[in-house]
């Protein structure tokens, strides 16, 4: 099975026989590539029954729960790795997901679909809609994405709550582009992130 | 002769029974001795005695999980789900279940005959817990020759038992499946046990539990049953199933027959339970799950029950109000607290605490997913 673009990223730098904790895991398609390929003890939060049933009947171990209040029991620093991937958008309260995966994992792993893409942005500015990208799928009414973010909201958002960027990767499609015009020429991003010690 | 029985041990195969020396300590401080348990294998024990599942029953349940009741021809209760390419699956689990500590249907109880009266127990049985029925299993375990369970499995007070099993022996169980459960019983359980309880004692036949040689108190017995029913069956099962419907009438009788369907079920439901309980069991099996909180046995703090080396599997229907999915999911926040391995998921089911019993795909993928894993 081929992982999504930005899964492929984050199993190839998951370190051998880590604790994983995938938040939005959907059917466990990276959980099952850590587990096989990665030694990783895997575990799963998912908030959609239908693909809690579809993980745990392949033999994961995946909760189904809500990220915005389902974090809370995890202990501190139980896993290597939080992994947030294109997730961080749909929650009612991003900062504080955030700060739970940080909490927990010693680092944290986020993807998410760059609102400021120049495809966004022309959308907006020549068709002046919503925009309906590959990434962004659905019409506004129905869209799970009710925190649209940009690479540069991100950044930001991360100098102010003084969390480190370990390393980032910014996608186009499935090819790698720059750093410095990622906020413009990104489609998603991923970011590992760390808690500073004295943050 | 049935089929399984033709293997060349007489320990395995249907309608086993086994008497125990003990002496089995209960929680209550009194000790059990000899202890007998009936109970039922199905499929082998493969060499290394690894491969066996022990599936716990419910409060009226038996020990006939996938065979024919020998009296009454009746299917066994979770037939769907255990068996030859089931779920829990035969050709590669040995299946063990055992009728409960307190019950009535082989295993000692307070019908069974006190060995220092030569008469039944009644009320001198010693009050058991969810603990002590695990022990007793426990010891089954030990006739049986199998150290570890590849899984525990239960729903209602069966996943009471899996999770009691997960707590009190970590090393011996490597999974347990725990379906339409709790970590506890809440004041609403205890209350709907106590009016159950009460209609037993009221009964004039009880006569303070020692009415072997005479008549039993049927009816008092039937009333605990019809109450105890609607907890397990949602406001929107019974609507669907009954509505306002009268009973074989056209109009309402301005009297105290059972004009409406759903009084003439929970009635027929009432009778029909007296031909196969003893009122005394539902008196013992109904406490020891009052008794029940894990938590309570672990220093308040649930999550001090579970050691990380069990992974656990806990389902819940949306529409139980018995055992609600809050309860599942406070068992999911201390597996996650202890660090063990766990899943969860809440289905949907218009039928109640009862769902666990029925029909469910999705059910059966999850388990049989989780097992194979």
């Amino acid at each position: 099975m081929s992982l999504r673009p930005d899964l492929q990223i984050i199993a190839a730098h998951v370190t051998r026989g880590s604790r994983v904790l995938d938040v939005g895991c959907g059917t466990g398609d990276l959980m099952a590539a850590l587990r096989d390929d990665a030694g990783a003890d895997a575990r799963g939060l998912e908030i959609d029954r239908t693909n809690v049933a579809d993980a745990v009947a392949r033999g994961l171990s995946v909760i189904q729960g809500d990220a915005d209040v389902d974090l809370a029991g995890y202990p501190d620093a139980s896993f290597d790795y939080a992994i947030l991937s294109q997730t961080l958008q749909t929650a009612r309260a991003p900062h504080l997901v955030l700060d739970e995966l940080l909490r927990i994992g010693r680092r944290a792993f986020v993807s998410f679909p760059n609102f400021a893409h120049w495809r966004v942005r022309l959308s907006l500015l020549w068709g002046g809609r919503m925009p309906v990208t590959r990434l962004l799928p659905e019409q506004w009414y129905d869209t799970p994405n009710i925190h649209h973010v940009t690479i540069d909201d991100f950044r930001a958002h991360l100098r102010a709550r003084a969390i480190t960027v370990e390393q980032a990767w910014f996608l186009s499609g499935d090819k790698a582009t720059g750093s410095a015009a990622a906020n413009f020429m990104a489609e998603h991003a991923v970011f590992l992130l760390t808690r500073n010690q004295d943050g | 002769m049935s089929l399984a029985s033709l293997s060349d041990d007489q320990r395995f195969g249907l309608s086993r029974r086994v008497t125990l020396p003990g002496p089995l300590r209960l929680d209550g401080g009194a000790s059990l001795s000899p202890v007998e348990v009936a109970y039922e294998t199905y499929g082998t024990l493969d060499g290394q005695a690894v491969n066996a599942i022990l599936v716990c029953h419910a409060l009226t349940g038996d020990h006939h999980l996938a065979s024919p009741h020998p009296r009454t021809g009746k299917l066994g209760w979770w037939q769907r789900m255990v068996g030859p390419g089931k779920p829990i699956d035969t050709d590669r689990f040995f299946v063990v279940c055992a009728n409960v500590l307190g019950s009535c249907m082989g295993s000692s109880g307070p019908a069974s005959i006190n060995p220092a009266t030569g008469r039944a127990w009644g009320m001198a049985f010693p009050v058991i817990t969810i603990r002590d029925m695990v022990r007793a299993q426990a010891l089954l375990l030990d006739h049986l020759g199998i150290a570890r369970l590849a899984a525990v499995v239960g729903g209602s007070m069966g996943g009471m038992q899996a999770l009691s099993w997960a707590a009190t022996y970590p090393t011996r169980v490597a999974a347990a499946v725990v379906i339409a459960s709790t970590a506890r019983h809440t004041a609403q359980n205890i209350a709907f046990h106590e009016v159950g309880r009460q209609a037993v004692m009221a009964d004039p036949n009880w006569r303070e539990g020692d009415y072997y040689d005479g008549d039993a108190p049927t009816r008092g017995l039937a009333v605990a049953r019809m109450a105890a029913h609607i907890t397990y069956l949602s406001e929107a099962g019974l609507t669907e199933k009954f509505g306002r419907r009268l009973q074989a009438r056209e109009s309402k009788s301005f009297g105290f027959d059972a004009d409406f369907q759903v009084e003439s079920y929970l009635r027929h439901q009432g009778l029909t339970f007296t031909d196969r309980f003893d009122a005394n069991s539902y008196l013992y099996i109904t406490r020891a799950m009052d008794y029940y909180d894990l938590a309570e046995e672990h220093g308040g703090r649930l999550a001090n029950a579970f050691a990380p080396a069990t992974r656990f599997c806990l389902v819940s229907f949306d529409t139980d109000w018995l055992y609600p999915t809050a309860e599942s999911r406070a068992i999911v926040q201390a597996l996650n607290a202890a660090g063990a391995p766990a899943s969860f998921v809440e289905l949907s089911s218009p039928y109640g605490h009862d769902a666990f019993l029925l029909d469910s795909p999705e059910l059966d993928r999850i388990v049989s997913g989780f097992l194979r894993a």
